[in-house]
């Protein structure tokens, strides 16, 4: 029941993966809300070794102009890696991956903001990885939805993400890196977990649609899971802040 | 939307209905492959170039295949001159992903000194005119042109020096035929190649890439979500349309 790729055991005959995780079991997820002061709202996010920071500027006015829309804000994405993140120095020129991914997070997270509320406005979302260890995007959105929420931007759901894959045809949930590299699929999936809305769906590897489904089943239950995560991270931030404000009171 | 609800579409055709597609293949003559398609209005190209190149690192016995795609403003009003932009990087990232994992060319006979030589396929999509998927026509020229492509033999010498017999020709090795068709949410209803008024107020796309009935690809793309429903529902529908589009393939391409 294992698989061997390079000497590396995936997944062992008691369903264990290399970190010791079940297959339905995500990495611990740490996410900290208000982490950067510049920012109108901001985010760092552990997921495993993964590791991200994301900042939220805006609304604010847009640059250049004729870029503006006159109902509705402008969703702007920056997905981006540092170049100490990966294990062979990546320059820090934006990629043509970087650049598919940005969109594909601004399509993830643009269904949960409410862009008419902010005419003729940008809404800037930068995303930097620091480490990256597997399912970067979707940390990524996991981040970017709690600091879009931190800067205090109406939104109509949170959204949070987490990825599926495939080792040696058991599916599992949040690949790490070398899961994604020698397993045989990379399923990135976000979702809007109050209104059932998937907002993020890639594929990349084989799959039977009867998989599919079990995947996105698989994925919507770890959402929801991640999303009380999101919450929480909100709640502490929300509750830091009363805290200074009261104290500046009473000086 | 009205229209919708009663099952058809501004252009007349039904839900899940493609336009009428027109394959043609080999038009190129300095390219090893190349092939044009018309889906409805929408036009594109794609040409096959293959060079001798040095493998990758960690697969030494295995050929290199690249994928890109052009917007040009030749195909459209909106398409500003320039590099790929991420429109473009996304179509040729998908249509990668979708060839690299239905193994349509088996890169491993494309090895000819295993860590030194390997053939290059250069897989290049320009849009010609823009009315709507330029996904499921990239994707199909792409196809088209990989499968009718003919490529020179490459002959390696006692002193293990490779050569390029140009007037020697063969196909390219293939092992799938992956075939792309995207679904686009329109209110509460699905459609089949959406041309470009409909892109334009459609809220989310889902674009898949089936092969031996299974799916090796997907990609949702739009400002809106799709419910879990409406996934496996386009999903199913998309099945039915790459049957049809690979027996329209087959005929224009005779075999494979």
């Amino acid at each position: 029941m294992s698989i061997k790729s390079k000497e590396l055991t995936l997944i062992s005959p008691d369903g264990r993966r290399l970190d010791g995780r079940r297959p339905d079991e995500i990495r611990e997820l740490k996410i900290k809300a208000g982490i950067l002061e510049n920012a109108d709202g901001s985010a760092y996010v552990e997921q495993g070794n993964t590791k991200i920071y994301a900042a939220v500027y805006g609304p604010r006015e847009v640059h250049p102009r004729h870029l503006a829309l006159p109902n509705r804000a402008v969703i702007r994405c920056r997905y981006h890696m540092t170049p100490f993140s990966v294990e062979e120095r990546k320059s820090p020129a934006p990629t043509r991956r970087e650049i598919e991914l940005s969109k594909v997070i601004r399509e993830a997270l643009t269904p949960a903001i409410i862009v008419e509320q902010f005419p003729s406005s940008a809404i800037d979302v930068f995303i930097e990885v620091i480490n990256a260890d597997g399912s970067t995007r979707c940390a990524s959105i996991i981040a970017a939805s709690v600091a879009l929420a931190s800067a205090g931007i109406p939104m109509k759901d949170l959204v949070a993400a987490c990825s599926v894959g495939k080792i040696n045809g058991v599916l599992v949930l949040d690949v790490t890196d070398v899961e994604d590299k020698y397993g045989e699929v990379d399923m990135p999936f976000a979702m809007m977990p109050n209104r059932n809305e998937i907002t993020l769906l890639q594929l990349d590897g084989i799959l039977g649609p009867e998989e599919i489904e079990k995947a996105i089943s698989m994925a919507a239950k770890a959402c929801k899971e991640i999303y009380e995560k999101q919450k929480s991270a909100l709640k502490e931030r929300y509750i830091e802040l009363r805290k200074t404000v009261e104290e500046g009171f009473r000086t | 939307m009205d229209l919708l609800s009663s099952g058809r579409r501004v252009d007349g055709r039904g839900l899940e209905d493609l336009r009428p597609v027109e394959i043609r293949c080999r038009s190129v003559k300095n390219a090893e492959g190349s092939a044009e398609v018309r889906l409805g209005k929408t036009l594109a190209i794609a040409g096959v170039k293959t060079s001798i190149g040095t493998p990758f690192a960690d697969t030494p016995d295995m050929g290199v295949m690249i994928v890109n795609a052009e917007f040009l403003p030749i195909a459209s009003p909106t398409f500003e001159p320039g590099p790929p932009d991420e429109n473009a990087i996304e179509l040729a990232r998908v249509i990668d992903r979708g060839l690299r994992r239905a193994e349509m060319i088996d890169l491993k006979q494309l090895c000819i000194v295993p860590g030194k030589a390997v053939w290059e396929v250069w897989i290049d999509i320009h849009a010609l005119n823009h009315d709507g998927n330029l996904m499921d026509a990239s994707a199909l020229a792409a196809v088209a042109a990989i499968l009718t492509a003919e490529v020179p033999k490459a002959m390696v010498n006692e002193k293990g020096e490779v050569t390029i017999n140009k007037s020697e020709r063969q196909r390219l090795p293939i092992k799938s035929i992956p075939i792309t068709v995207t679904m686009a949410k329109i209110g509460d209803k699905l459609v089949v190649d959406p041309n470009l008024d409909e892109e334009e107020v459609a809220d989310a796309f889902l674009t898949a890439t089936f092969v031996d009935d299974k799916v090796c690809a997907i990609q949702k793309r739009g400002e809106r979500g799709l419910t879990a429903e409406e996934t496996m529902k386009a999903l199913q529908i998309a099945r039915q349309k790459a049957h049809e589009l690979l027996k329209t393939v087959r005929e224009v391409v005779g075999g494979g």
